[in-house]
């Protein structure tokens, strides 16, 4: 088999930025640039399917590839921080001799395939009929079986990390809004609402209670139109608002009790 | 050179294109790139003026003619501002983000087929820059990789809102992306081919809209997610994320984006005419005239049935709200997937039905159709109701003093003294403002 000029180029010009994509993955330092290396081999790798005549393997490993998985890893990435790096301390004993044995044996497998199929030159052509349908033919009749045992595998492992993730949690008791509500109401603040922030001397924390000016007198703005206009009695809560004892707030309290008769003195007058 | 295969058998466009001379080709580019950009700057104006009379009010009518120019303006004076650079930004992928959103766009165009065979000065060529055999993929592939721009710019921006906007944006394309391609695999079962040309030209007997409805509403509504367009303007939402992904971006590189979204818009409106709406072949009351679908008419149906669909994105920008984010994903992944399988399903055993026996007529589809629905009422029926909703809310029960507004709470009087109190203010008012008087005195 010959190889035309314009393969010949392609491969000159889309060979070497794969490669340098492989090159830039493993010694980027930061996560996210990593994936983007490798994003540019796998680009090149698809351009490189659709040089050899097979623009649908080359296009499906963009969408697949490019545009799915390396977008999950990208997703995850980000997700981790944009400052992650790699860290140089060794986790696991031993990890690097296995690493590296393996990737010396991985490369003689590689190279025993490349020199393979250089010396015994493949014999067939492009078979005939068109690409999209060969493909189908072989893996939903040929390898049927392969690749349903894939997708089961797959889809095996997903499920897996489901469970896992998900399995000995407690499951989350759905609040509704009435409970929410009603603990809101019931709680001393505990779980919900706000205390007073730092450096306010307030005894109450009810919104009730409206804010006092440097003088002494109620502040207008703090006052709340929907309570001030619900009689006491529907509002349900008991008589004492702040502490007994505490003269601070005794014009809250005044307000309070004239709230109580169902009529409000204005304070400032 | 090879022998053109008869016109109309699948393959003809592809080999016509191939026998394009260099010049021809690139003239063919730069019109497409023309086209694309006087689209965007018309759409903008469009937009602006359409949504402006949803909302009673006239729009940009100051700049040209009826306000056309208006975009134009703003490209200029986007190209003259400042070029922001944030310092926490990852500043290589920080630049090239907004290329690789414009340029998939962009590329995804040259393989929509604009018109039939034509001759342009004495060559014989279709309007069409490029036919590869599998043209949708193209499509699908572009934008894609488009959406890298928006995940990268907004990780890159070094800031909290535009990571948000783009792990939303990353979420949103895998999820979306799926649903958009399961629903071109119908097209693909009756077309018979990938190439946009050979779909077209399928089509010459009835658009598939009508063949494949629930295909068609699959993918108007994933369109719309892949190009981030309200309701589903998630990565950018400017309520909740200032300005999504481009919020750190100034200058030409906001342009650029924003150029990618419109331009995207375009490119999608497109692959839609032509995949459901019969590409450039005229509408029904026009195919009756045979010189319809023939020389450089097409053009014009082509951008016309293209235009109903941008409209349409305005429209639905017009009237509805943003989706809430788990909404989104529920109607991507519970509705859009399942619903776009079970029907390749149906569709696909339909065609084998008809291929293998080839007596299935439309009664018999009808029927088995007929069948199918009564025995989904059936099962309707027969699955028991949802709970009823519980009982009447019960007052809670309150312990502490703090205090409750009644649960029949009717819009109560205003206070008595927010009444009298009103003046008072107003003294106060009167008192702050005093001192500006006075310093003009």
């Amino acid at each position: 088999m010959t190889t035309s000029t314009g393969e010949a180029v392609a491969f000159w010009i889309l060979g070497p930025i794969a490669l340098a994509g492989g090159l830039g993955m493993v010694f980027a330092r930061n996560a996210v640039h990593s994936a983007l290396w490798l994003v540019l081999t796998m680009l090149s790798l698809g351009g490189l399917y659709m040089v050899q005549s097979a623009p649908f393997l080359g296009f499906t490993q963009i969408i697949v590839y490019t545009g799915a998985i390396m977008m999950l890893f990208v997703f995850v990435l980000m997700m981790v921080g944009r400052d992650a790096s790699d860290s140089v301390v060794e986790v696991l004993r031993g990890q690097r001799v296995a690493a590296a044995i393996l990737g010396i044996g991985f490369a003689a497998l590689l190279l025993g395939a490349v020199a393979n199929s250089v010396v015994v030159p493949l014999a067939t052509g492009p078979a005939p009929g068109s690409n999209v349908g060969n493909l189908g033919l072989l893996i939903y009749q040929r390898y049927l079986l392969a690749f349903e045992l894939t997708s089961a595998l797959i889809i095996t492992g997903a499920l897996g990390a489901m469970v896992y993730t998900f399995a000995g949690r407690a499951k989350a008791k759905v609040i509704t809004q009435r409970e929410r509500v009603t603990e809101r109401l019931l709680g001393p603040l505990e779980k919900q609402g706000s205390r007073s922030g730092p450096g306010v001397f307030a005894t109450g924390d009810s919104v009730a209670t409206p804010a006092l000016l440097p003088d002494g007198s109620i502040a207008p703005e703090s006052l709340s139109s929907i309570i001030e206009a619900t009689a006491r009695e529907r509002l349900g809560h008991s008589a004492e608002l702040a502490h007994a004892g505490d003269e601070h707030d005794q014009h809250a309290r005044d307000h309070e009790a004239h709230h109580g008769q169902g009529e409000i003195q204005g304070s400032q007058a | 050179m090879n022998p053109l295969p008869p016109p109309n058998t699948p393959g003809y466009t592809q080999a016509l294109l191939a026998d394009d001379p260099l010049w021809l080709t690139i003239i063919k580019v730069v019109v497409v790139f023309a086209l694309l950009l006087l689209m965007t700057l018309f759409m903008i104006w469009l937009e602006r003026r359409v949504v402006g009379r949803m909302q009673q009010r006239p729009g940009p009518n100051w700049n040209g003619p009826f306000g056309l120019l208006q975009s134009l303006a703003d490209g200029l004076k986007l190209a003259f501002k400042e070029d922001i650079r944030p310092t926490l930004a990852d500043f290589p992928v920080f630049f090239i983000a907004p290329v690789i959103s414009t340029i998939p766009a962009f590329v995804a165009f040259a393989v929509i087929p604009l018109g039939p065979e034509v001759s342009i000065f004495g060559h014989h060529t279709a309007l069409q820059v490029a036919d590869l055999p599998v043209g949708v993929l193209v499509a699908m592939a572009c934008s894609s990789v488009g959406v890298y721009g928006i995940v990268l710019s907004g990780w890159a921006s070094g800031s909290p809102y535009p990571l948000l906007g783009s792990l939303r944006s990353a979420a949103q394309v895998i999820s979306y992306e799926l649903a958009l391609g399961l629903s071109i695999i119908g097209v693909v079962l009756y077309a018979g081919s990938l190439s946009t040309a050979d779909i077209v030209a399928a089509q010459a007997s009835g658009w598939y809209i009508w063949l494949l409805p629930v295909s068609f509403v699959v993918f108007a509504i994933s369109m719309v997610g892949e190009t981030n367009r309200a309701p589903f303007d998630l990565p950018e939402a400017e309520s909740e994320l200032v300005g999504g992904f481009h919020t750190e971006y100034s200058s030409l590189k906001f342009a650029l984006f924003f150029l990618a979204e419109y331009v995207n818009m375009v490119t999608l409106s497109a692959v839609a005419t032509t995949l459901f709406l019969g590409g450039w072949r005229a509408p029904w009351p026009l195919s009756l005239w045979a010189g319809a679908n023939e020389g450089w008419f097409p053009i014009i149906w082509f951008i016309s049935k293209m235009f109903v669909f941008l409209f349409v994105y305005i429209w639905l920008r017009g009237t509805l709200p943003r989706q809430r984010y788990d909404q989104f994903m529920r109607l991507g992944w519970k509705i859009l997937i399942p619903v776009s399988l079970v029907w390749i399903v149906a569709v696909s055993a339909l065609r084998v039905l008809r291929v293998q026996y080839g007596t299935v007529s439309a009664p018999v589809v009808l029927l088995i159709g007929f069948v199918v629905l009564v025995v989904a009422i059936v099962v309707a029926v027969l699955l028991p109701d949802r709970k009823p909703a519980d009982e009447a809310p019960e007052e809670p029960t309150v312990v502490s003093d703090y205090p409750v507004p009644p649960l029949d709470l009717t819009v109560p009087p205003p206070p008595p003294r927010r009444r009298r109190s009103v003046p008072e203010a107003k003294e106060t008012a009167a008192v702050g403002s005093g001192s500006p008087e006075k310093e003009d005195a």
